[in-house]
Protein backbone atom coordinates (compact mmCIF):
# COMPACT_ATOMS: atom_id res chain seq x y z
CA UNK A 1 0.00 0.00 0.00
CA UNK A 2 1.01 3.49 -0.86
CA UNK A 3 2.14 6.27 1.65
CA UNK A 4 1.76 8.82 -1.34
CA UNK A 5 -1.96 9.88 -1.42
CA UNK A 6 -3.63 9.65 -4.93
CA UNK A 7 -5.67 12.80 -4.32
CA UNK A 8 -4.84 15.95 -2.11
CA UNK A 9 -7.11 18.59 -1.70
CA UNK A 10 -5.54 21.82 -0.59
CA UNK A 11 -7.79 24.67 0.69
CA UNK A 12 -10.88 24.47 -1.71
CA UNK A 13 -13.58 26.53 -1.80
CA UNK A 14 -16.60 26.97 -4.11
CA UNK A 15 -19.15 29.56 -4.00
CA UNK A 16 -21.58 29.51 -6.62
CA UNK A 17 -22.28 33.26 -7.98
CA UNK A 18 -26.08 33.34 -9.17
CA UNK A 19 -26.48 36.22 -11.56
CA UNK A 20 -30.64 36.59 -11.61
CA UNK A 21 -30.64 36.73 -7.85
CA UNK A 22 -27.84 38.58 -7.32
CA UNK A 23 -26.48 36.40 -4.98
CA UNK A 24 -23.47 34.52 -3.81
CA UNK A 25 -23.82 31.31 -2.02
CA UNK A 26 -20.64 29.65 -0.52
CA UNK A 27 -20.95 25.98 -0.29
CA UNK A 28 -17.75 24.86 0.54
CA UNK A 29 -15.06 26.70 2.45
CA UNK A 30 -11.25 26.42 3.05
CA UNK A 31 -11.45 21.96 2.47
CA UNK A 32 -8.02 20.16 3.00
CA UNK A 33 -8.22 16.50 2.97
CA UNK A 34 -6.47 13.70 1.45
CA UNK A 35 -7.39 9.98 -0.23
CA UNK A 36 -5.02 7.14 -0.68
CA UNK A 37 -4.57 4.31 -2.55
CA UNK A 38 -6.38 0.97 -1.34
CA UNK A 39 -8.37 3.54 1.88
CA UNK A 40 -11.45 4.68 1.98
CA UNK A 41 -11.64 8.54 3.04
CA UNK A 42 -15.00 9.16 4.17
CA UNK A 43 -16.85 12.79 4.13
CA UNK A 44 -19.18 13.95 6.76
CA UNK A 45 -20.78 16.76 8.37
CA UNK A 46 -24.32 18.32 8.80
CA UNK A 47 -26.36 19.07 5.74
CA UNK A 48 -25.10 22.52 3.84
CA UNK A 49 -21.45 21.36 4.84
CA UNK A 50 -20.84 21.35 1.02
CA UNK A 51 -19.85 17.53 0.97
CA UNK A 52 -21.26 16.72 -2.31
CA UNK A 53 -19.90 19.87 -3.24
CA UNK A 54 -16.52 18.61 -2.91
CA UNK A 55 -17.18 15.45 -4.81
CA UNK A 56 -18.74 17.16 -7.59
CA UNK A 57 -15.22 19.78 -7.55
CA UNK A 58 -12.69 16.83 -7.98
CA UNK A 59 -14.95 15.58 -10.72
CA UNK A 60 -15.17 19.33 -11.97
CA UNK A 61 -19.15 19.37 -12.84
CA UNK A 62 -18.52 22.58 -9.85
CA UNK A 63 -15.58 24.42 -11.23
CA UNK A 64 -13.23 25.46 -8.02
CA UNK A 65 -14.00 28.79 -6.72
CA UNK A 66 -10.12 28.52 -5.43
CA UNK A 67 -7.92 25.68 -4.24
CA UNK A 68 -5.89 22.63 -5.71
CA UNK A 69 -6.92 19.47 -6.42
CA UNK A 70 -3.77 17.20 -6.97
CA UNK A 71 -3.94 14.16 -8.49
CA UNK A 72 -1.54 11.56 -8.71
CA UNK A 73 -1.35 9.72 -12.47
CA UNK A 74 -1.02 5.76 -12.68
CA UNK A 75 2.80 7.10 -13.96
CA UNK A 76 3.69 9.08 -10.73
CA UNK A 77 3.17 12.44 -12.08
CA UNK A 78 0.82 14.87 -10.87
CA UNK A 79 -2.30 17.13 -12.25
CA UNK A 80 -3.64 19.69 -10.56
CA UNK A 81 -7.48 18.56 -11.56
CA UNK A 82 -8.93 22.22 -10.80
CA UNK A 83 -6.32 24.29 -13.88
CA UNK A 84 -6.37 20.56 -16.03
CA UNK A 85 -7.22 20.86 -19.20
CA UNK A 86 -10.96 19.67 -20.01
CA UNK A 87 -9.22 17.05 -22.63
CA UNK A 88 -7.13 16.24 -19.65
CA UNK A 89 -10.21 15.65 -17.31
CA UNK A 90 -12.54 14.15 -19.71
CA UNK A 91 -9.35 11.16 -20.87
CA UNK A 92 -9.11 10.51 -16.37
CA UNK A 93 -13.20 10.83 -16.18
CA UNK A 94 -12.73 7.64 -18.99
CA UNK A 95 -10.11 5.49 -17.44
CA UNK A 96 -9.42 6.75 -14.06
CA UNK A 97 -11.69 8.81 -11.82
CA UNK A 98 -14.91 7.41 -11.26
CA UNK A 99 -18.26 8.87 -9.29
CA UNK A 100 -21.60 7.16 -8.30
CA UNK A 101 -24.35 9.81 -7.36
CA UNK A 102 -27.28 9.24 -5.62
CA UNK A 103 -29.37 9.36 -9.11
CA UNK A 104 -29.21 7.65 -12.17
CA UNK A 105 -29.62 9.73 -15.84
CA UNK A 106 -29.81 6.86 -18.41
CA UNK A 107 -31.08 6.95 -22.12
CA UNK A 108 -34.46 5.25 -21.58
CA UNK A 109 -33.60 2.90 -25.00
CA UNK A 110 -30.39 1.47 -23.43
CA UNK A 111 -30.82 -1.61 -21.01
CA UNK A 112 -29.52 -2.33 -17.81
CA UNK A 113 -26.84 -4.43 -18.92
CA UNK A 114 -25.82 -1.75 -21.28
CA UNK A 115 -25.93 0.93 -19.01
CA UNK A 116 -23.27 -0.65 -16.54
CA UNK A 117 -21.37 -1.84 -19.13
CA UNK A 118 -21.26 1.58 -20.49
CA UNK A 119 -17.64 2.65 -18.87
CA UNK A 120 -15.94 -0.61 -20.23
CA UNK A 121 -17.14 0.23 -23.71
CA UNK A 122 -16.00 3.44 -23.77
CA UNK A 123 -12.30 1.96 -23.18
CA UNK A 124 -12.66 0.26 -25.77
CA UNK A 125 -13.73 -3.58 -24.44
CA UNK A 126 -15.09 -5.93 -26.60
CA UNK A 127 -18.57 -6.12 -26.31
CA UNK A 128 -19.52 -9.48 -25.43
CA UNK A 129 -16.59 -9.29 -22.80
CA UNK A 130 -18.09 -6.09 -21.29
CA UNK A 131 -21.67 -7.60 -21.47
CA UNK A 132 -20.66 -10.75 -19.43
CA UNK A 133 -18.85 -8.47 -16.54
CA UNK A 134 -22.06 -6.23 -16.07
CA UNK A 135 -24.39 -9.58 -15.74
CA UNK A 136 -22.04 -10.63 -12.92
CA UNK A 137 -21.91 -7.49 -11.15
CA UNK A 138 -25.69 -7.00 -11.41
CA UNK A 139 -25.98 -10.75 -9.98
CA UNK A 140 -23.72 -10.06 -6.89
CA UNK A 141 -25.67 -6.82 -6.14
CA UNK A 142 -29.06 -8.93 -6.31
CA UNK A 143 -30.46 -6.80 -9.43
CA UNK A 144 -33.20 -9.91 -10.36
CA UNK A 145 -31.97 -11.19 -13.99
CA UNK A 146 -35.60 -10.56 -15.92
CA UNK A 147 -34.67 -6.71 -15.35
CA UNK A 148 -31.37 -6.83 -16.83
CA UNK A 149 -32.42 -6.49 -20.58
CA UNK A 150 -34.84 -4.00 -20.02
CA UNK A 151 -34.02 -0.19 -19.64
CA UNK A 152 -33.46 1.55 -15.77
CA UNK A 153 -36.42 3.97 -16.44
CA UNK A 154 -38.93 2.24 -14.71
CA UNK A 155 -36.71 0.93 -11.86
CA UNK A 156 -37.21 1.59 -7.77
CA UNK A 157 -34.75 4.39 -6.08
CA UNK A 158 -33.29 1.17 -4.94
CA UNK A 159 -32.70 -0.81 -8.19
CA UNK A 160 -31.63 1.99 -9.63
CA UNK A 161 -28.83 2.54 -7.20
CA UNK A 162 -27.53 -1.10 -7.55
CA UNK A 163 -27.45 0.08 -11.72
CA UNK A 164 -25.52 2.78 -10.85
CA UNK A 165 -23.30 1.24 -8.12
CA UNK A 166 -22.67 -1.50 -10.29
CA UNK A 167 -21.56 0.41 -13.56
CA UNK A 168 -19.41 3.10 -11.02
CA UNK A 169 -17.57 -0.75 -9.69
CA UNK A 170 -17.57 -2.43 -12.70
CA UNK A 171 -15.28 0.51 -13.96
CA UNK A 172 -12.69 0.04 -11.15
CA UNK A 173 -11.23 3.40 -11.36
CA UNK A 174 -7.84 4.29 -9.53
CA UNK A 175 -10.15 7.18 -7.64
CA UNK A 176 -14.05 6.45 -7.00
CA UNK A 177 -15.69 9.34 -5.69
CA UNK A 178 -19.29 8.18 -3.56
CA UNK A 179 -22.15 10.34 -3.30
CA UNK A 180 -24.56 7.99 -0.59
CA UNK A 181 -24.36 4.96 -2.99
CA UNK A 182 -26.23 2.45 -0.28
CA UNK A 183 -29.26 5.53 0.70
CA UNK A 184 -31.97 3.28 -0.50
CA UNK A 185 -30.82 -0.07 -0.33
CA UNK A 186 -31.15 -3.20 1.84
CA UNK A 187 -29.16 -4.50 4.26
CA UNK A 188 -28.62 -7.84 2.57
CA UNK A 189 -27.30 -6.02 -0.80
CA UNK A 190 -25.57 -3.27 1.33
CA UNK A 191 -23.41 -5.97 3.03
CA UNK A 192 -22.43 -6.95 -1.23
CA UNK A 193 -21.71 -3.16 -1.37
CA UNK A 194 -19.34 -2.96 1.51
CA UNK A 195 -17.72 -6.70 -0.02
CA UNK A 196 -17.66 -4.98 -3.47
CA UNK A 197 -15.53 -2.45 -2.07
CA UNK A 198 -13.60 -4.14 0.24
CA UNK A 199 -12.45 -5.44 -3.10
CA UNK A 200 -11.64 -2.28 -4.76
CA UNK A 201 -9.58 -1.34 -1.85
CA UNK A 202 -7.97 -4.20 -2.19
CA UNK A 203 -7.31 -3.49 -5.93
CA UNK A 204 -6.07 -0.14 -4.95
CA UNK A 205 -8.94 1.88 -5.50
CA UNK A 206 -8.63 5.40 -3.54
CA UNK A 207 -12.15 5.91 -2.66
CA UNK A 208 -13.89 9.53 -1.04
CA UNK A 209 -17.36 8.73 -0.10
CA UNK A 210 -19.99 10.34 1.62
CA UNK A 211 -22.52 7.98 3.43
CA UNK A 212 -25.89 8.37 5.59
CA UNK A 213 -24.93 5.72 7.64
CA UNK A 214 -22.62 6.34 10.69
CA UNK A 215 -22.64 2.55 10.51
CA UNK A 216 -21.03 2.53 7.51
CA UNK A 217 -18.66 5.15 7.93
CA UNK A 218 -17.47 2.72 11.11
CA UNK A 219 -17.59 -0.56 8.50
CA UNK A 220 -15.68 1.12 5.54
CA UNK A 221 -13.77 4.19 6.44
CA UNK A 222 -9.96 4.16 6.63
CA UNK A 223 -9.97 8.34 7.72
CA UNK A 224 -12.69 10.95 8.28
CA UNK A 225 -13.26 14.10 7.08
CA UNK A 226 -15.74 16.01 9.23
CA UNK A 227 -16.77 19.51 7.33
CA UNK A 228 -18.69 22.56 8.33
CA UNK A 229 -20.65 24.96 6.76
CA UNK A 230 -19.14 27.86 5.25
CA UNK A 231 -19.48 31.05 7.24
CA UNK A 232 -22.29 32.95 6.42
CA UNK A 233 -24.28 29.88 5.32
CA UNK A 234 -26.83 30.28 7.87
CA UNK A 235 -26.83 34.17 7.24
CA UNK A 236 -28.04 33.71 3.68
CA UNK A 237 -30.79 30.85 4.60
CA UNK A 238 -32.14 33.56 7.15
CA UNK A 239 -32.40 35.08 3.65
CA UNK A 240 -31.09 38.17 4.48
CA UNK A 241 -28.75 39.21 1.63
CA UNK A 242 -26.04 41.28 2.54
CA UNK B 1 -8.18 -5.04 -10.89
CA UNK B 2 -6.89 -0.98 -11.44
CA UNK B 3 -4.97 -1.27 -14.58
CA UNK B 4 -1.59 0.41 -14.10
CA UNK B 5 -0.25 0.77 -17.64
CA UNK B 6 -1.86 3.24 -18.56
CA UNK B 7 -0.03 6.39 -19.77
CA UNK B 8 -1.47 9.76 -19.97
CA UNK B 9 -3.23 9.75 -23.83
CA UNK B 10 -1.39 12.16 -26.51
CA UNK B 11 -4.50 13.70 -27.86
CA UNK B 12 -4.85 13.52 -31.04
CA UNK B 13 -6.06 16.46 -32.34
CA UNK B 14 -8.09 16.47 -35.68
CA UNK B 15 -8.95 20.46 -36.07
CA UNK B 16 -7.75 23.36 -33.69
CA UNK B 17 -9.76 26.88 -34.92
CA UNK B 18 -8.18 30.00 -33.76
CA UNK B 19 -9.61 33.67 -33.78
CA UNK B 20 -12.35 32.90 -36.56
CA UNK B 21 -14.71 35.50 -37.61
CA UNK B 22 -17.37 36.58 -39.72
CA UNK B 23 -18.85 39.64 -40.74
CA UNK B 24 -21.34 40.03 -43.14
CA UNK B 25 -20.74 44.00 -44.58
CA UNK B 26 -18.33 46.47 -44.96
CA UNK B 27 -17.63 46.74 -41.89
CA UNK B 28 -15.90 49.83 -39.65
CA UNK B 29 -12.88 50.00 -37.00
CA UNK B 30 -15.86 50.02 -34.70
CA UNK B 31 -17.48 46.88 -35.10
CA UNK B 32 -15.68 44.68 -32.68
CA UNK B 33 -15.95 47.45 -29.69
CA UNK B 34 -19.23 48.17 -30.32
CA UNK B 35 -21.16 44.92 -30.79
CA UNK B 36 -21.47 41.23 -28.69
CA UNK B 37 -23.71 39.94 -25.10
CA UNK B 38 -22.47 43.63 -23.24
CA UNK B 39 -24.14 45.91 -26.58
CA UNK B 40 -26.89 43.49 -27.05
CA UNK B 41 -26.62 43.30 -30.37
CA UNK B 42 -24.37 41.99 -34.03
CA UNK B 43 -24.99 44.51 -35.70
CA UNK B 44 -22.76 47.31 -35.77
CA UNK B 45 -24.46 50.66 -34.91
CA UNK B 46 -21.89 52.62 -37.01
CA UNK B 47 -21.73 50.81 -40.10
CA UNK B 48 -24.59 48.61 -40.05
CA UNK B 49 -22.28 45.37 -40.87
CA UNK B 50 -23.57 42.45 -39.01
CA UNK B 51 -21.21 40.55 -36.93
CA UNK B 52 -22.04 36.96 -37.49
CA UNK B 53 -18.85 35.33 -35.54
CA UNK B 54 -15.89 37.10 -33.80
CA UNK B 55 -12.64 35.54 -32.70
CA UNK B 56 -13.93 32.08 -32.00
CA UNK B 57 -11.06 29.83 -30.93
CA UNK B 58 -11.29 25.48 -29.99
CA UNK B 59 -9.43 22.21 -30.30
CA UNK B 60 -11.18 19.48 -31.37
CA UNK B 61 -10.12 15.81 -30.58
CA UNK B 62 -10.56 11.89 -31.91
CA UNK B 63 -13.85 10.91 -31.22
CA UNK B 64 -14.66 14.01 -29.39
CA UNK B 65 -18.44 15.64 -29.72
CA UNK B 66 -17.74 19.49 -29.44
CA UNK B 67 -21.12 21.06 -28.40
CA UNK B 68 -21.49 24.84 -29.71
CA UNK B 69 -24.87 25.73 -28.28
CA UNK B 70 -26.62 28.92 -28.63
CA UNK B 71 -29.99 31.21 -29.94
CA UNK B 72 -30.73 31.60 -33.63
CA UNK B 73 -28.60 34.45 -34.60
CA UNK B 74 -25.84 33.29 -31.99
CA UNK B 75 -23.44 32.64 -34.98
CA UNK B 76 -22.85 29.03 -34.20
CA UNK B 77 -23.73 27.89 -37.36
CA UNK B 78 -21.48 30.35 -38.88
CA UNK B 79 -18.56 28.27 -37.70
CA UNK B 80 -19.33 24.98 -39.28
CA UNK B 81 -20.14 26.87 -42.52
CA UNK B 82 -16.90 28.25 -42.60
CA UNK B 83 -15.22 24.91 -41.61
CA UNK B 84 -17.01 23.01 -44.56
CA UNK B 85 -16.44 25.76 -46.80
CA UNK B 86 -19.76 26.87 -47.29
CA UNK B 87 -18.50 30.62 -46.53
CA UNK B 88 -15.12 32.16 -46.37
CA UNK B 89 -14.43 33.70 -43.25
CA UNK B 90 -13.31 37.40 -42.54
CA UNK B 91 -10.51 36.74 -40.23
CA UNK B 92 -8.66 33.96 -38.53
CA UNK B 93 -7.33 30.41 -38.76
CA UNK B 94 -8.04 27.05 -39.26
CA UNK B 95 -6.04 24.03 -39.11
CA UNK B 96 -7.16 20.69 -39.96
CA UNK B 97 -5.00 17.16 -39.00
CA UNK B 98 -5.34 14.48 -40.77
CA UNK B 99 -3.16 11.40 -41.31
CA UNK B 100 0.19 12.86 -40.67
CA UNK B 101 -0.60 16.12 -42.46
CA UNK B 102 -1.78 19.56 -41.17
CA UNK B 103 -3.87 21.40 -43.82
CA UNK B 104 -4.61 25.27 -42.91
CA UNK B 105 -8.00 25.46 -44.26
CA UNK B 106 -7.96 28.80 -45.55
CA UNK B 107 -4.63 28.88 -47.28
CA UNK B 108 -5.55 26.23 -49.23
CA UNK B 109 -6.87 26.51 -53.04
CA UNK B 110 -10.66 26.08 -54.19
CA UNK B 111 -9.62 22.84 -55.69
CA UNK B 112 -7.64 21.27 -52.64
CA UNK B 113 -10.87 23.01 -50.15
CA UNK B 114 -13.48 21.03 -53.16
CA UNK B 115 -11.15 17.62 -52.07
CA UNK B 116 -10.96 17.88 -47.99
CA UNK B 117 -14.51 18.80 -48.33
CA UNK B 118 -15.94 15.71 -50.88
CA UNK B 119 -13.62 13.16 -49.12
CA UNK B 120 -12.31 14.09 -45.50
CA UNK B 121 -15.20 16.32 -44.18
CA UNK B 122 -19.14 15.52 -43.43
CA UNK B 123 -21.90 17.45 -43.37
CA UNK B 124 -25.38 17.19 -42.03
CA UNK B 125 -27.55 19.75 -42.50
CA UNK B 126 -30.97 21.02 -40.30
CA UNK B 127 -32.46 20.96 -43.92
CA UNK B 128 -31.91 18.00 -45.90
CA UNK B 129 -32.20 20.28 -49.36
CA UNK B 130 -28.91 21.68 -48.72
CA UNK B 131 -27.72 18.13 -48.33
CA UNK B 132 -28.94 16.15 -50.54
CA UNK B 133 -29.81 16.13 -54.27
CA UNK B 134 -33.46 15.73 -54.73
CA UNK B 135 -32.86 14.65 -58.01
CA UNK B 136 -31.17 11.86 -57.63
CA UNK B 137 -32.14 8.83 -55.84
CA UNK B 138 -30.68 7.69 -52.22
CA UNK B 139 -28.75 5.37 -53.54
CA UNK B 140 -27.19 7.79 -56.26
CA UNK B 141 -26.64 10.56 -53.78
CA UNK B 142 -24.32 8.29 -51.94
CA UNK B 143 -22.77 7.33 -55.07
CA UNK B 144 -22.25 10.87 -55.80
CA UNK B 145 -20.22 11.48 -52.75
CA UNK B 146 -18.06 8.50 -53.61
CA UNK B 147 -17.49 9.36 -57.13
CA UNK B 148 -16.12 12.49 -56.05
CA UNK B 149 -13.41 10.47 -54.30
CA UNK B 150 -12.02 7.98 -55.99
CA UNK B 151 -14.53 4.95 -56.23
CA UNK B 152 -15.51 4.55 -59.32
CA UNK B 153 -16.31 1.14 -59.81
CA UNK B 154 -20.35 0.52 -59.82
CA UNK B 155 -20.65 -2.58 -57.83
CA UNK B 156 -18.51 -1.52 -55.34
CA UNK B 157 -20.37 1.90 -55.10
CA UNK B 158 -23.42 0.01 -55.34
CA UNK B 159 -22.17 -1.97 -52.39
CA UNK B 160 -20.95 0.92 -50.18
CA UNK B 161 -24.42 2.63 -50.18
CA UNK B 162 -26.22 -0.22 -49.27
CA UNK B 163 -23.96 -0.75 -46.75
CA UNK B 164 -24.06 2.63 -45.39
CA UNK B 165 -28.01 2.67 -45.48
CA UNK B 166 -28.63 -0.28 -44.01
CA UNK B 167 -26.12 0.94 -41.29
CA UNK B 168 -28.21 4.69 -40.96
CA UNK B 169 -31.04 2.14 -41.11
CA UNK B 170 -32.96 3.52 -44.39
CA UNK B 171 -34.75 0.30 -46.10
CA UNK B 172 -32.24 -0.55 -48.60
CA UNK B 173 -35.39 -1.51 -51.43
CA UNK B 174 -36.22 2.12 -51.13
CA UNK B 175 -32.58 3.14 -51.84
CA UNK B 176 -33.62 3.69 -55.73
CA UNK B 177 -35.92 5.92 -55.14
CA UNK B 178 -36.13 9.94 -54.59
CA UNK B 179 -35.17 11.78 -51.25
CA UNK B 180 -38.66 13.60 -52.00
CA UNK B 181 -40.85 10.77 -51.16
CA UNK B 182 -39.00 10.17 -47.85
CA UNK B 183 -40.19 11.19 -44.38
CA UNK B 184 -38.42 14.11 -42.69
CA UNK B 185 -36.30 11.64 -40.49
CA UNK B 186 -35.43 9.16 -42.95
CA UNK B 187 -34.31 12.06 -45.12
CA UNK B 188 -31.89 12.78 -42.41
CA UNK B 189 -30.27 9.16 -42.12
CA UNK B 190 -30.15 9.34 -45.90
CA UNK B 191 -28.29 13.01 -45.11
CA UNK B 192 -26.11 10.99 -42.26
CA UNK B 193 -25.25 8.28 -44.68
CA UNK B 194 -24.45 9.98 -47.37
CA UNK B 195 -22.26 12.35 -44.67
CA UNK B 196 -20.16 8.99 -43.80
CA UNK B 197 -19.65 7.78 -47.50
CA UNK B 198 -15.67 8.09 -47.37
CA UNK B 199 -15.52 7.47 -43.52
CA UNK B 200 -14.87 11.24 -42.79
CA UNK B 201 -12.37 12.00 -39.82
CA UNK B 202 -14.30 15.03 -38.78
CA UNK B 203 -18.54 15.81 -39.28
CA UNK B 204 -20.27 18.51 -38.91
CA UNK B 205 -23.78 18.54 -37.61
CA UNK B 206 -25.83 22.09 -38.14
CA UNK B 207 -28.85 21.10 -36.24
CA UNK B 208 -29.63 17.59 -37.17
CA UNK B 209 -32.82 16.89 -35.21
CA UNK B 210 -34.40 20.17 -35.18
CA UNK B 211 -38.01 20.21 -36.46
CA UNK B 212 -38.30 16.51 -36.41
CA UNK B 213 -40.75 14.58 -34.32
CA UNK B 214 -39.18 13.16 -30.68
CA UNK B 215 -38.95 9.55 -31.13
CA UNK B 216 -37.04 10.67 -34.69
CA UNK B 217 -35.08 12.50 -32.95
CA UNK B 218 -33.91 10.27 -30.49
CA UNK B 219 -33.15 7.39 -32.89
CA UNK B 220 -31.06 9.75 -34.98
CA UNK B 221 -29.24 11.07 -31.94
CA UNK B 222 -28.78 7.39 -30.71
CA UNK B 223 -27.37 7.30 -34.74
CA UNK B 224 -24.90 9.99 -33.90
CA UNK B 225 -23.76 8.26 -30.58
CA UNK B 226 -23.21 4.33 -31.79
CA UNK B 227 -21.27 6.24 -35.25
CA UNK B 228 -18.80 8.45 -32.86
CA UNK B 229 -18.35 4.88 -30.31
CA UNK B 230 -17.80 2.55 -33.67
CA UNK B 231 -15.73 5.25 -35.52
CA UNK B 232 -14.50 7.48 -33.39
CA UNK B 233 -15.44 10.40 -35.92
CA UNK B 234 -14.66 13.91 -34.45
CA UNK B 235 -18.15 16.00 -34.69
CA UNK B 236 -19.35 19.29 -33.61
CA UNK B 237 -22.53 19.52 -33.38
CA UNK B 238 -24.41 23.07 -33.14
CA UNK B 239 -27.69 22.98 -31.28
CA UNK B 240 -29.73 25.11 -29.32
CA UNK B 241 -31.08 22.39 -27.76
CA UNK B 242 -29.69 21.50 -24.51
CA UNK B 243 -31.23 17.93 -24.74
CA UNK B 244 -28.65 17.65 -27.44
CA UNK B 245 -25.65 19.20 -25.72
CA UNK B 246 -26.54 16.85 -22.74
CA UNK B 247 -26.81 13.64 -24.92
CA UNK B 248 -23.72 14.30 -27.18
CA UNK B 249 -21.39 16.62 -26.12
CA UNK B 250 -18.32 16.00 -23.52
CA UNK B 251 -17.10 19.66 -23.77
CA UNK B 252 -19.57 22.88 -24.86
CA UNK B 253 -19.16 26.37 -26.05
CA UNK B 254 -21.82 28.79 -25.62
CA UNK B 255 -22.46 31.63 -28.05
CA UNK B 256 -24.16 34.81 -28.08
CA UNK B 257 -24.06 37.55 -30.43
CA UNK B 258 -21.17 36.21 -32.89
CA UNK B 259 -18.89 35.68 -29.52
CA UNK B 260 -18.34 32.55 -27.37
CA UNK B 261 -19.59 33.83 -24.00
CA UNK B 262 -18.31 30.25 -21.84
CA UNK B 263 -17.32 26.79 -22.79
CA UNK B 264 -16.65 24.11 -20.36
CA UNK B 265 -17.15 20.34 -20.02
CA UNK B 266 -20.96 19.57 -20.72
CA UNK B 267 -21.85 18.44 -16.86
CA UNK B 268 -19.98 21.92 -15.93
CA UNK B 269 -21.90 24.17 -18.49
CA UNK B 270 -25.02 22.54 -17.58
CA UNK B 271 -24.64 22.34 -13.54
CA UNK B 272 -22.45 25.20 -12.62
CA UNK B 273 -22.79 27.36 -15.82
CA UNK B 274 -20.42 30.95 -15.34
CA UNK B 275 -21.76 33.19 -17.00
CA UNK B 276 -25.79 34.77 -16.57
CA UNK B 277 -27.14 34.22 -19.77
CA UNK B 278 -25.79 30.66 -19.21
CA UNK B 279 -27.25 30.72 -15.94
CA UNK B 280 -30.98 31.78 -17.28
CA UNK B 281 -30.71 29.61 -20.44
CA UNK B 282 -30.59 26.53 -18.17
CA UNK B 283 -32.77 27.42 -15.85
CA UNK B 284 -35.41 27.87 -18.37
CA UNK B 285 -34.71 24.88 -19.68
CA UNK B 286 -35.16 22.57 -15.96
Amino acid sequence: MSDQPILEVRDYSKTFVLHEQGKTLPSSSHVNLNVYPGRLTALIGPTGAGKSTVLKGIYLTYLPSSGQLLYRTANGGRVDLATADEHQILALRQRDIGFVTQFLHTLPRQSTEDVVAMPLFQRGVERGTARAQARDILQRLNLPERLWGVSPATFSGGERQRVNLARGLLAKPRLLLLDEPTASLDPKTTDRVVELIAELKQGGTGLLAIFHSPALVERLADAVVELAPPPGTEHFFEGTTP
Amino acid sequence: MVNDNISTPTLDKVLEVRGLGKVYGNGCPHCFDLTGPEHDTNICPRCGSVVAAHNLSFDLCRGEILGIMGESGSGKSTAVKALYFDEAPTCGTAVFYDQGNAYDLYALNAAQQRQLRNQRFGMVYQNPVLGLNFNVSAGGNIAERLLMSNLSHYGEIRQRATTLLRRTEVLTQRMDELPKNFSGGMQQRVQIAKALATNPPLLLLDEVTTGLDLSVQAAILDLIMEIQQELGTAMIAVTHDLGVIRLLAGRTLVMKYGRVIESGLTDQILEDPQHAYTQRLVASAL
